[in-house]
């Protein structure tokens, strides 16, 4: 494959460039990483207006070259030719906010400086004149000296105009690019842009502001705090309410496949890993694929409307109370749909002390792999009535484990800041982006890439481990006429028998020892085990094995027993991939040995404490 | 007067910063956010229920926010000739 001439898209945050990105590729987009940081290298092509395709890549929005956190480090690098893993691109095309030309001119002025063939994309114009600012692209564009379009990129406003520019920047004669931009004072450079802002700006008047009227209710310390708490709370609401349907559709295509596959092949061991191990297990996870996707609608639409830095501003007081800033909200808050992209957002944590003690309890929220273990603990265990009218008592129990979770990592975070991450806290400036309504198809490319991922994962990790669990269940086969159980004479059977030891104090069973070694590859493979797990013990047995999950833990397990996995799973030891994120975050086996462990030993006590605590209590 | 005594929604101008009380990464934050002395400044809300919480305000075109020791580093000026 030829190389392909590559743009790199680059401006302020807040400049509306992945909207941009989003405009320019579609949904060819390549997901990956910057090698040795977990910084998110996106990437998409782009067709010009001749027809020759491009290579767009979307750098880490910042505020200039002068990077403080890894993120911006990788666009100060990769514009100045210096990153590992990419090259320097052919042209940038820099993105301002029209509203805000004053602080992002600055920037810009930095980046054309650098030498490379350049476009500035005027972004947002429809905003600006929302709030009453005429601007002239001409007169910027002669005074920047290079050339200006004016764009939306959500209404695909200019994007032809910007393809037919960067067609013929790309073909003309480079200029010389720097490797080092010219040192420059930063308030000459400022001065300047205040001053080519004022040129281009024609007329300027004062109009509604639908963000200021906003925020007077989302930041008021009262009505903000319970708007917050509102919006969570039908978030976790709408994860029960609005998957029913789907989930019981994917149900019904796993069970056509397993009877299907039951009629289809004889009695044996290819029908047995079939239908106990693919399709019970991995379909057991799959089921969950609504829910999840719930999850990060919610999630995407906090962050695209801009309410997400409001939630941190709200939450700062209380983040302060235990050593850490608001901004620690935004990662906290992306991990429970995965922990894994929240300790990516750390890195935005400028303060190495604020940021490891972060990444530390990030695990603690409740991500969107222990749903399915909630889900069919809660389903199975917790009648389906409602407390109030419209709230239901399954998803209120929801609610309260993942308050759970957050109290807890709140405790633990005001324990570490007193002890291995010491210091003084760092502190909390963030930009406040105006509120604007995303474009669906936005939130859409979000959630198909979220699903990829996730089934992906279905796929992979989840389809391996269940098969390994399998053929561990399934081997050695006792003596015919043992009285004992085929799950008790295999080698599975057996490691839990040992564990069990460890876990039987705090109320867990065989089988809960057996689903809790898989779920370290990922945690929803415990349900996907329990699946395998009572799908092989059942055999034959047409009733038990039209039963669901749900109704067979009921039936076998005791109250308390339940509780108590449910507590568990609130500090549940992490997946690998969450260490894994942690050791690269971390540069070491220092603190995910570390996180390891403090959770271990926290899910222990907790799942020890509710389990006595419901037996003392004689709940059954 | 500090910007954290500043009236909600009452035009000011930044008179002076005192940037030994910020460190060198978050006077640079400050600055890129376009916080310098001669800046258009307006305070717009209060976090925290006890009016302990961060400040967010306008300054030139942009909202931001920042903690409350933060703010007290800035003097404001009010008033017809507060301009520049």
């Amino acid at each position: 494959m030829s190389v392909l001439p590559l743009v790199a898209l680059v401006g302020n945050p807040n400049a509306g460039k992945s909207a941009l990105f989003n405009a320019l590729t579609g949904a060819r987009q390549k997901l990956g990483n910057y090698p040795g940081v977990t910084v998110e290298r996106k990437a998409g092509r782009l067709a010009l207006a001749d027809g020759r395709p491009v290579e767009l890549v979307d750098l880490p929005g910042t505020y200039s070259l002068n990077a403080a956190s890894p993120d911006e480090l990788v666009t100060r690098d990769v514009v100045m030719g210096r990153q590992a893993g990419e090259r320097r691109p052919d042209a940038l095309v820099i993105v301002v906010d029209a509203s805000n030309l004053d602080n992002h001119l600055r920037f810009a002025l930095e980046l054309i400086a650098l030498g490379l063939p350049t476009i500035v994309a005027l972004n947002m114009v429809d905003l600006a004149t929302r709030d009453g600012l005429e601007l002239d692209a001409a007169v910027l564009a002669r005074e920047l000296g290079v050339p200006v379009i004016a764009t939306v990129a959500v209404r695909k406003r200019g994007l032809d105009h910007l393809r037919e520019e960067l067609g013929g920047l790309l073909g003309s004669a480079a200029p010389e690019a720097k490797a080092l931009p010219p040192e420059r004072d930063f308030d000459v450079v400022r001065g300047e842009a205040r001053r080519i802002a004022r040129a281009a700006i024609v007329r300027e008047t004062p109009s509604r502001r639908l963000t200021a009227a906003v925020d007077r209710v989302a930041l008021h310390p009262v009505f903000g705090l319970l708007l917050l708490l509102g919006l969570l709370f039908v978030m976790f609401q709408a994860v029960y309410a609005w998957s029913e349907a789907p989930i019981a559709m994917i149900e019904g295509l796993a069970e056509a496949a397993a009877t299907a596959t039951r009629d289809a092949l004889p009695d044996g061991m290819l029908r047995s890993f079939l239908v106990d191990g693919v399709i019970n297990g991995v379909g057991s996870v799959v089921v969950f694929l609504p829910q999840i996707l719930i999850l990060f609608f919610f999630i995407l639409m906090l962050e695209a409307t801009g309410y997400m830095v409001r939630a941190a501003f709200l939450m700062d007081g209380i983040m302060a109370k235990v050593g850490l800033s608001g901004r620690a909200f935004i990662p906290l808050l992306s991990s429970f749909a995965c922990a894994i992209p929240g300790i990516m957002a750390t890195r935005t944590i400028a303060d190495p002390k604020d940021r490891l003690t972060t990444i530390l309890i990030a695990p603690l929220m409740t991500c969107s792999a222990r749903l399915p273990v909630y889900a069919v603990i809660i389903g199975a265990f917790i009648p389906a009535r409602d407390v109030l009218p419209g709230v239901g008592l399954q998803g209120f129990v929801l609610f309260c484990l993942y308050v759970a979770g957050i109290i807890g990592a709140m405790l633990v975070a005001l324990i570490l800041r007193m002890t291995v991450t010491k210091g003084a806290s760092g502190g909390f400036l963030m930009e406040m982006p105006k509120y604007q309504w995303p474009r669906p198809q936005d939130i859409l490319l979000g959630l198909w890439q979220r699903a990829i991922i996730f089934l992906k994962r279905a796929g992979t990790i989840i389809f391996t481990s269940t098969v390994i669990l399998w053929v561990l269940l399934s081997y050695p086969k006792p003596p015919e006429g043992s009285a004992i159980s085929q799950v008790d004479y295999s080698i599975a059977g057996r490691i839990a028998g040992g564990l069990n030891v460890i876990l039987e104090p705090i109320g867990f069973n065989r089988d809960i020892s057996l689903a809790l070694i898989p779920a370290m590859a990922a945690r929803e493979v415990a349900v996907s085990a329990l699946a395998t797990v009572y799908s092989i013990d059942a055999g034959d047995d047409e009733a038990l094995l039209e039963r669901s999950l749900g109704d067979r833990l009921k039936d076998q397990w005791p109250l308390p027993t339940a509780l108590a996995f449910l507590a568990w799973f609130i500090f549940a030891p992490q997946c690998i991939s969450t260490i894994a994120v942690t050791r690269r975050e971390t540069n070491g086996w220092k603190w995910p040995l570390f996180m390891l462990g403090y959770l271990f030993v926290l899910a222990y006590v907790a799942a020890g404490i509710t389990f006595w605590t419901a037996t003392a209590l004689g709940l059954s | 007067m500090r910007l954290t005594e500043l009236p909600l929604r009452q035009p000011a101008f930044v008179d002076l910063i005192d940037w030994s009380v910020l460190s060198p990464s978050e006077g640079q934050r400050l600055r890129e956010f376009g916080l310098c002395e001669g800046a258009s400044v307006e305070a717009l809300h209060h976090g925290g229920l006890w009016g302990k919480g961060p400040i967010a305000c306008k300054v030139g075109r942009m909202t931001i926010a920042m903690r409350r020791n933060h703010a007290a580093a800035v003097t404001v000026r009010t008033g017809p000739d507060a301009a520049p």
